[in-house]
């Protein structure tokens, strides 16, 4: 087997050079992206950089207290994150912070408990970090579309109240559709890998020189933990959301276009 | 009384749009007339308290509307409201949404004719129906929770005026044979006077009595 990959500074950011591929379409096609580029850019290096050195002192200690401080950090960091993406969602941090904490201990344990993985740091903060980062973007495009559809169906919603539905009653069908878009990308990724794409983990294993059948078997293990752990933060976010819509008398909230003073 | 208006004060979009406003409704119908923007949609929500004012109260035959349980109330005090608000599915999931949910039996078919459409349109797609007959089956929808009284937010704003003139005649029809009362909210005063035997002008801060028309009601 082959020593691991080692990378220079140098190659890195002669990669840059795609990046400035992407940075001139954006600029040609006028699609007002490529200050998000450039944030993107200089935001992964920073970060991963950071991260890098945080995990180096985090395996050499090799202390379960240190991997679940990281861990609830970047589950704090998530639901942030997710929160910016469902903005017309009223007070959506708090149930993404339940449903990305959730969701990444009940996985974490799972796997641990069926001994896929020893409590060891070298292999709870990666499959941690995969789980939080996956479950954030599935539930935040869920919130992200609930809040839009909300404000869309408004009058649908309201008629459907005046008929004497609960607020759940009334928010269910498009609860339901907000479930969908969040799962549906990780579901139609899972379909197709192996066939349109090889995941992260595989390729990282195929680069690092592991066997393909020890990389595929590592890959099924985290695309499935992965699938279970989108389903729960996704449904955890959207079924502690909805509610907040509406006040405790089934009244839509006065979705003004100002979020500072929901209700009345 | 109807519907007894103290001090309302009541906002929408974050804008104050009814300001200490008073005000009686009696049984019968009342038609609410003034231009778009004065607060008629939102002094109608305030009625089966789709939402509530922010101060002052709205009492519903002499008892303050929080009193009360709010679905039972949407029940009985039903909405029809603007287009578009129908659910998906067939004109008959729509006119059973309500009943069901009160785990009430309903009549489908008289239910769609007493708003003036034929029973055949049940088992048809309610998306794929002209606007005139959406606004029927909203109608339709009301009804079947067999309301005391209904609650019209511009019922022919959309529609043209043969199907107006229709639906302004089944909604005499409904007055007169189920005796329901109605609070009619719309921007036309001939309407108004067409269908109802009180119009009140909404203006900001204030209810005016419009004096009744000359011209004959029908």
């Amino acid at each position: 087997m082959s020593a691991a990959i080692t990378i220079g500074l140098a190659q890195v950011a002669a990669t840059l050079a795609l990046v400035a591929v992407a940075g001139a379409v954006a600029l040609w096609e006028r699609t007002d992206l490529e200050g998000d580029i450039a944030v993107a850019v200089a935001r992964s290096f920073i970060q991963l950089t950071a991260i890098g050195y945080v995990i180096e002192v985090i395996f050499a200690s090799d202390s379960i207290l240190w991997v679940a401080l990281l861990l609830a950090v970047m589950v704090l960091f998530g639901a942030f994150t997710a929160r910016g993406r469902a903005t017309r969602v009223p007070h959506a941090f708090w149930p993404l912070l339940v449903a990305l904490a959730i969701a990444a201990t009940a996985t974490l344990a799972l796997v641990l408990v069926l001994g896929v993985f020893p409590a060891e740091a070298r292999y709870l903060v990666p499959v941690g970090g995969m789980v939080i980062g996956n479950a954030m973007t599935a539930a935040a495009v869920a919130l992200n579309r609930l809040g839009d559809d909300v404000h869309d169906a408004a009058a649908r919603i309201d008629a459907t109240l005046a008929l004497g539905a609960t607020a759940t009653q009334a928010i269910r069908p498009i609860a339901r559709r907000s479930l969908r878009s969040g799962m549906i990308p990780l579901i139609d990724s899972t379909k197709t890998t192996g066939l349109i794409f090889f995941p992260g983990t595989m390729v990282g294993m195929l680069l690092a020189g592991a066997s393909p059948i020890d990389a595929v078997r590592l890959q099924l293990v985290l695309l499935y933990v992965l699938l279970g752990a989108v389903a729960l933060a996704t449904l955890l976010a959207v079924l502690l959301s909805r509610r907040a819509f509406f006040t405790a008398d089934h009244q839509l909230r006065d979705l003004a276009p100002s979020q500072s003073h929901p209700g009345s | 009384m109807l519907f007894e208006l103290d001090d309302v004060t009541a906002t929408r979009g974050g804008r104050v749009v009814l300001e200490d406003l008073s005000a009686v409704l009696a049984d019968g119908a009342t038609g609410i007339v003034g231009p778009s923007g004065v607060g008629k949609s939102t002094l109608l929500r305030l009625l089966n308290r789709l939402a509530d004012p922010v101060s002052g109260t709205v009492r519903y035959r002499g008892r303050d509307l929080r009193d009360d349980d709010v679905l039972a109330l949407r029940r009985d005090v039903g909405l029809v409201p603007q287009l578009p608000a129908l659910l998906e599915g067939t004109v008959a999931d729509n006119v059973l949404y309500g009943p069901r949910l009160a785990h009430r039996s309903a009549d489908v078919a008289a239910s769609l004719r007493l708003a003036g459409l034929d029973p055949a349109f049940a088992p048809r797609q309610a998306a794929a129906l002209s606007v005139g007959e959406q606004q029927r089956v909203m109608l339709a929808r009301a009804l079947a929770l067999q309301p005391s009284v209904l609650l019209l937010d511009e019922p022919t704003s959309a529609l043209d005026e043969t199907t107006t003139a229709a639906i302004e005649a089944t909604l005499r029809d409904l007055r007169d044979r189920l005796g329901l009362s109605f609070v009619l909210v719309t921007h036309d005063l001939h309407q108004a006077q067409r269908l109802a035997d009180r119009v009140l002008a909404l203006e900001p801060g204030a209810l005016r009595e419009v004096p009744a028309a000359a011209a004959p009601k029908r």
